[in-house]
């Protein structure tokens, strides 16, 4: 559904996505994992078209998605931090993206609209929202013209556990209905009863992407949070290497 | 295209920022109107307020407007529309906003007091200097990502147009005195969309037999048909150009 090619980018000196590839299908729940700033949100904001790659291409469903906007059609985005009109009220903001995608108006999905009791709140301003209702808006939106695929940036930061709790379960209900799911986030007790694969970004490149399962038997953990963990750590020591001698001789000027 | 407009429009309404514009301009021209017993003379001041000022607040205003819907922009970003498409529609709400605000504040004192070739002149040349800074506001401003950048270079464009240029020319011809310069001025006044309009309109009043052979001249080139069809295109190329600038950028930016 979603092909990566060798993509390529540079902010200035930072090499923010180092010749990432990778290819994701229907009925996949994939999560995107890296330490902060290892690219996961400039990877998913390049799918969206939102930064331009410097090389390398993304097709969705086998066509580039270079110049052309109308497969944002099928995506439903909800970002990390949702910025929002200020002036603009709740209801407002719903009604205005109704009007303008008028022409799929008819298939709506109100469900997280209703669970999270927005309504009820439709005449505040988004400036006078707290970070957490920010996000309920933000989710609720990313639903809401029923696409096939849902990105979602650090979809449960910031949520009430209750809340939280409507999200995952809305995840997984549309995930039994064979859609594209791409989640990033650092919570990966969260991310245990969805995710079918993993992909693991780090400094840009992508490490792997894999089945759940395959994680699970290499690592001999089940949950995903300790698996993630000792790849982490084997990373680590890997890396110690490398710096070993550095480490010592700024030792010696401490001391 | 328009119901994205629409909603541009309606929020720079709720700001109030172009009603007091409006009503500025409108109370000024009533008491230059009121306060001189010639209109042509009340004409003749009115003439500095229009060229000055207009470009002013048309910088100013579209630059900020630009930094304020960043969100909005970003939201649309997320949605099926075409880069193209929220750019346009961004710029027609707010040089339609600056537009009707002009066409009320002077055009009702003009309509009234002055209702001849002058007062047309006077209304063009406005209108067009309107739409013009708006849209090299819009390159300044989707050239700079920072605000303040962004104003500032707003403002030194203003200097540079309304100020400086001035200043650059009369320097030239006192340096090239002893040449056949008429040519030449016409072509350097091109170069100032400010300066075209003045001379387009101070030709329209009496004080034009007042500038001697070179008067002549221009009167002669922008009396006749050719010259106010020249006006037009060099104005509407002095849209079209930033604003076709400001679009191309727009579209390769990492949002």
């Amino acid at each position: 559904m979603i092909r990566i090619e060798h993509l390529m980018k540079r902010f200035r000196k930072l090499q923010v996505l180092d010749d990432v590839s990778a290819s994701f299908t229907k009925g996949q729940v994939i999560s995107l994992i890296g330490p902060n700033g290892s690219g996961k949100t400039t990877l998913i904001k390049s799918i969206l078209g939102m930064v331009k790659p410097d090389s390398g291409s993304i097709y969705f469903n086998d066509t580039a998605i270079n110049e052309d906007y109308e497969y944002r059609r099928d995506i439903g985005y909800m970002p990390q931090i949702g910025r929002y009109p200020d002036n603009m009220k709740i209801g407002q903001l719903f009604k205005m993206l109704k009007h303008i995608r008028s022409k799929e108006s008819k298939d709506l999905d109100n469900d997280l609209v209703e669970k999270f009791k927005l309504p009820a709140i439709y005449d505040k301003p988004m400036r006078t929202l707290s970070g957490g209702t920010r996000q309920k808006v933000s989710a609720a939106l990313a639903f809401l013209f029923n696409p096939d695929v849902l990105i979602l940036d650090e979809p449960t930061a910031g949520l009430d556990p209750l809340s939280s709790e409507i999200l995952k379960e809305k995840i997984i209900s549309e995930k039994n209905k064979k859609k594209l799911i791409l989640i990033s986030s650092h919570i990966l007790s969260d991310l245990d009863d969805l995710t079918t694969h993993i992909m693991y970004l780090q400094e840009g490149k992508m490490k792997f992407l894999k089945p759940l399962k395959m994680l699970q038997d290499e690592t001999g953990e089940t949950r995903l949070g300790k698996a993630i963990a000792r790849i982490m750590k084997n990373e680590q020591t890997k890396g110690e290497g490398r710096y070993d001698t550095p480490i010592k001789k700024t030792d010696k000027v401490l001391n | 295209m328009l119901k994205l407009s629409r909603y541009v429009f309606y929020d720079i309404f709720q700001s109030k920022v172009v009603i007091g514009y409006t009503l500025f301009l409108f109370l000024i021209s009533m008491s230059l109107f009121n306060m001189e017993e010639n209109s042509s003379k009340a004409m003749l001041s009115l003439l500095n307020i229009v060229l000055i000022v207009v470009p002013l607040i048309s910088l100013i205003f579209a630059t900020i407007h630009y930094y304020n819907s960043y969100e909005f922009i970003e939201l649309m970003l997320s949605q099926p529309m075409s880069r193209t498409k929220i750019l346009l529609s961004e710029f027609n709400g707010v040089s339609v906003s600056l537009l009707t605000s002009f066409l009320v504040g002077v055009g009702i004192p003009v309509f009234m007091y002055s209702f001849n070739e002058t007062g047309m002149a006077m209304l063009f040349a406005g209108s067009s200097l309107t739409m013009i800074f708006s849209s090299i506001a819009f390159f300044a401003s989707v050239t700079s990502r920072d605000k303040a950048r962004g104003i500032g270079a707003a403002l030194l464009l203003w200097f540079y147009f309304a100020l400086i240029y001035d200043g650059l020319v009369l320097m030239i011809l006192f340096a090239f005195s002893d040449y056949p310069l008429e040519k030449l001025t016409l072509l350097l006044s091109s170069l100032n969309p400010v300066d075209l309009g003045r001379i387009f309109i101070m030709l329209k009043m009496d004080v034009s037999a007042l500038m001697g052979y070179t008067g002549a001249l221009y009167k002669g080139f922008f009396g006749s048909p050719l010259g106010i069809f020249y006006t037009i295109g060099v104005m509407l190329l002095w849209m079209l150009l930033p604003l076709g600038l400001a679009v191309r950028r727009f579209k390769r930016k990492d949002l």
